[in-house]
């Protein structure tokens, strides 16, 4: 096992951070758990990238190379699966989230000019996190909360009935909080 | 667990229940809207008022009219609040007792309930989706014992052949064939699969569902493994319904311990486990092949069929996979008969439908009605039509469906109508547009949900998608000419013609529907003289 | 095992069951294009060039995969498939970028090959010119995604009959591309045995071996053949 987190490190020469393996990092540990209950099949890749960005925030690099090596499995297969479901990201992403649906009933309603105006105030495009880390701005598919659209998830919470107003309050107001 | 303990049980959980059930929606349109802090209060009330020993709050999955809630409504008196705040909630429990309810009083008996038919949403909003007992209570499981103690697994088979299910996730490939096809490959080993990603923007009746009632789509797939002769289940939800894949967490949970799914379910040899697999964000994973590969930890891409999944699907093996509303539809079948189930609906469509009937309409939300009804009893008399303004359009069936114009509502609605004007049933969405509505921009707006979502392994859908949007687009910018908007069109045969799977056949209706519909919305848009057609290299 | 006759172009032709309509096609020597295809891998059926017409049928199959049936009727060559291929060879071409002039595969391309078979001499789609970068940093190979078609034979080579699965496509869409390892360069890939299955597998120009310049990428397609017999059949040709 030891080797083999070595292993995961080896391809992050230039990063200068503490050589993280299950021993000194809590979060390997948790993946490990999740690994060891899928009984290391390979076709359980997709409920561990889900759990491995649950803990790390995001799947980078040296957690795509641990769980590769784990379930021995090809790097670039892990990477394409990776890449290829939207919902996993390979960049860190902001300490809040904010996520705009664009499904056709939202659309109907204005979320296109909620998503423009958020854009034009944190200077970013959907999928983008603002240079002080501090927002991420995403844009949906359909939440199927068509019922109250246009609907925004602010961290996590879905909100319904917004209008480019109300969004840019609280927008703001994550904005000056430091 | 036999025949006794589900009565028992039953019974037990009717005798529970208290005369005075207050239902509060607590799905994910009414909890964004503060539902769960209505709830609390609910409860808080009914614990001052004294009132506990025969009045209950129970939090139930989805009504329906999603566009005014949070909602509450008050059984056996079938009362309806709309708008609760948690600050006038508990004027609903004091108006229990003489006081004055103080929320919006909603119309129980409005077309837009009195018009729907419930066979799937039938204890929606009436059972708590986090305990099986109340799903038992109201005949729950009982389907599933029929056929494993009254049924042979061909008599199962046969029986939903004989309803004329067809499927409901867009195809409406009639359900019976595909079962019997699974049923009659040779193999030890099959699979049954539940397709829950549904991701037709402007479509949620399948959240709706598992979040609502999810024991009802469990047993239709206990049921589907006994027909087909499958141990093994998967149900595929959607990463972005964490209602939808706690409740059925919990609903699985609970159906194992009572001996309900698991080894020996009823102490017959039949064994029946369900899993879950959650998506990652790809609506091509709602194709069945692409959905498979998904499930087996790979990118979510198609593959050519044939072989169709019946014959070699996960992991190779006969595999029977069915959309959500399809497998909610199984334990009606088999409990009231499918003499009763072919008594609804029109020649070649039967049975209901859910739409999730969204856009530019009064009423928001889902309901569920008969095959056969006009798309304008659904959207002026259920709908209560546009506000200040007019119908355009309807869309249905999302980006693999057409925009159907308001000349056509009254176009029955069953799979064959709509496929006869350019659109599709689909999964459900039906979105209305108001005369404000550029359709052009529909149209771009759909192409670009294909382009982001195509997998890009066939060529025509991944870089036809891109070409036919930078052609919308181009239009749109008034610059393009009538060699654009030929191209256009041939193009979009092409992609429908060639491409590998559903999303790529399936992509241009958007814009076939609409050039065919509102020729004239694309004409206004063109240069006249083709100055501008010189070729672009 | 036993025989299916069907007629292909109006040719009646005799088949081994379970064979394709592009295998029963070549056997009676008529000739369907085909481009993400390659003996010896899976077939796909990814590029379309191969599609044909079944009589009874309203849909085209691809040839490559579709199994003959006892009297099946095939048109391989009709005007709606001919100008079908020639917009997929047209779309590719404004996908990518493929300057023939100075690519290492003029003049020995399979894209150029079925540009000049399906009559494709301009493309009605505008250039697309994407900046998809160049991978040098193998010592003896190199790839350019310019001139990638993403018909995935480096990938199924790789881990088909090499078994080394360097290979993989990420992300999706138009934004898809053939990936080595974990998006890292491909010299620094440690699954890479340096075999060059891949560049003999490349259609195009965009996997190719360094030092090779314009018009000079010679491949041994018959490589990967006389592999795949060696290893299934156990017959050894050279």
């Amino acid at each position: 096992m030891q080797s083999l987190t070595a292993e995961a490190t080896k391809t992050q020469k230039s990063q200068s951070t503490p050589k993280k393996t299950s021993e000194t990092d809590k979060r390997f540990k948790t993946l490990d758990i999740t690994i060891k209950r899928n009984h290391y099949r390979q076709d359980a890749l997709i409920e561990i990238l889900h759990k491995a960005q649950e803990s790390f925030g995001y799947l980078e690099p040296e957690v795509l190379e641990y769980v590769a090596r784990q379930l021995k499995l090809p790097l670039s297969r892990v990477y394409g699966v990776a890449t290829f479901y939207h919902l996993f990201s390979l960049k860190p992403s902001g300490a809040h989230s904010c996520v705009v649906c664009l499904g056709t009933a939202c659309y109907v309603k204005g979320s296109g000019k909620i998503m423009a105006a958020l854009e034009e105030e944190l200077g970013i495009k959907a999928g983008e996190t603002t240079p002080d880390d501090k927002i991420s701005l995403m844009a949906a598919r359909c939440l199927g909360a068509c019922g109250i659209a246009p609907a925004i998830v602010f961290d996590g919470t879905v909100a319904g009935k917004q209008e480019p107003e109300m969004v840019l309050e609280r927008i703001k107001a994550w904005q000056s909080k430091t | 667990m036999d025949w006794t303990n589900l009565l028992e049980i039953a019974e037990t959980e009717q005798k529970r229940q208290k005369s005075i059930r207050v239902h509060c929606c607590t799905s994910t349109g009414c909890r964004a809207a503060n539902s769960l802090s209505v709830k609390q209060n609910l409860d808080n009330a009914v614990a001052e008022s004294g009132l506990g020993d025969r009045v209950e709050v129970i939090g139930v999955g989805c009504m329906g009219f999603c566009g005014r809630g949070p909602l509450v409504q008050v059984d056996p008196e079938d009362l309806l609040y709309e708008e609760v705040t948690p600050e006038n909630a508990p004027s609903i429990i004091e108006a229990l007792d003489g006081g004055e309810a103080k929320p919006i009083k909603g119309d129980s008996q409005h077309p837009f309930f009195s018009r729907q038919m419930k066979i799937v949403r039938q204890h929606t909003g009436k059972v708590d989706p986090e305990r099986i007992e109340e799903y038992i209570a109201v005949g729950g499981y009982q389907s599933l014992y029929k056929a494993l103690y009254e049924m042979t697994p061909e008599q199962v088979v046969s029986e939903i052949g004989k309803s004329g299910l067809r499927g409901r996730g867009g195809g409406g490939y009639p359900t019976g064939l595909k079962w019997a096809t699974v049923a009659k490959m040779p193999g030890k080993q099959k699979y049954v699969i539940c397709n829950g990603d549904e991701g037709d923007p402007g479509a949620f009746m399948d959240r709706s569902v598992l979040e609502s009632d999810p024991h009802l789509v469990l047993e239709g797939m206990a049921i589907a493994g006994y027909a087909v002769g499958a141990d093994h289940g998967y149900i595929y939800v959607r990463a972005e319904y964490p209602l939808a894949i706690q409740r059925l967490q919990k609903a699985i949970q609970q159906a194992k311990k009572y001996g309900i799914l698991g080894s020996q379910i009823f102490e017959s040899p039949f064994d029946f486990k369900i899993d879950i697999r959650i998506g990652a964000g790809a609506f091509v994973c709602g194709e069945e092949t692409a959905l498979i590969q998904s499930i087996e930890g790979k990118r979510g891409n198609p593959v050519p069929r044939p072989p169709y999944p019946a014959e070699s699907g996960l992991w190779g093996c006969p595999t029977l996979i069915n959309n959500v509303e399809t497998f909610a539809n199984i334990a009606p079948i088999i409990r009231e008969g499918a003499e009763w189930y072919v008594s609804i609906g029109t020649k070649n469509s039967k049975g209901t439908k859910i739409f999730a009937l969204t856009g530019k309409i009064r009423n928001n939300g889902l309901i569920e009605v008969p095959m056969g009804i006009t798309l304008r009893e659904i959207v002026e008399e259920m709908g209560g039509g546009v506000p200040n303004g007019e119908v355009k359009a309807v869309q249905t069936g999302g980006p693999s469906g057409g925009c159907i114009p308001a000349s056509l509502l009254d176009t029955p609605v069953d799979y064959d109508s709509l496929n006869k004007v350019g659109s599709m049933m689909g999964s459900g969405g039906m979105v209305v547009m108001d005369r404000e509505t550029n359709m052009v921009e529909v149209a771009r707006f759909y192409m670009e949900f294909c382009r982001g979502e195509t997998c890009g392994k066939c060529v025509p859908c991944r870089t036809g998608t891109v070409q036919l949007y930078s052609l919308l687009t181009k239009i749109l910018n008034k610059q393009a000419t009538k060699t654009d908007l030929e191209k256009l069109e041939t193009l979009s045969y092409m992609v429908k013609e060639t491409s590998l799977c559903g999303l790529g056949i399936s992509a241009p209706n958007p814009v076939l529907s609409t050039l065919r519909y509102f020729p004239q919305e694309y004409l206004e848009l063109i240069q006249e003289d083709s100055l501008n057609s010189k070729v672009t290299v | 095992m036993s025989v299916r006759t069907l007629t292909i172009d109006g040719q009646p032709v005799a088949a081994i069951e379970g064979a394709t309509i592009l295998e029963a096609a070549k056997e009676g020597g008529i000739h369907i294009p085909t481009l993400c295809f390659l003996e010896g891998v899976s077939a796909v059926a990814a590029c379309r060039m191969c599609l044909v017409e079944v009589e009874g049928i309203n849909k085209l199959l691809p040839a490559c995969v579709t199994k003959v049936s006892e009297e099946m009727v095939v048109h391989t060559n009709t005007p709606k498939l001919q100008e079908y291929r020639r917009m997929v060879i047209e779309l590719l071409f404004s996908e990518g970028n493929h300057v023939c002039s100075i690519c290492v595969a003029n003049g020995n391309c399979e894209l150029q090959d079925l540009a000049i078979e399906v009559g494709m001499d301009h493309t009605r789609f505008p250039y697309r010119f994407p900046d998809r970068g160049i991978d040098v940093s193998h010592p003896q190979f190199g790839i350019d995604h310019n001139r990638c078609i993403l018909c995935t034979r480096c990938v199924r080579v790789c881990d088909e009959i090499e078994g080394a699965h360097v290979w993989d496509v990420a992300q999706r869409g138009a934004a898809a591309y053939i990936v080595s390892g974990l998006n890292q360069p491909w010299g620094e890939v440690e699954a890479c045995t340096s075999c060059g299955k891949c560049v003999d597998a490349c259609p195009t120009g965009a996997i190719f071996r360094k030092g090779t310049t314009t018009s000079e990428k010679a491949r041994d397609r018959a490589k990967l053949e006389f592999l795949v017999n060696a290893r299934e059949k156990h017959e050894w040709t050279r």
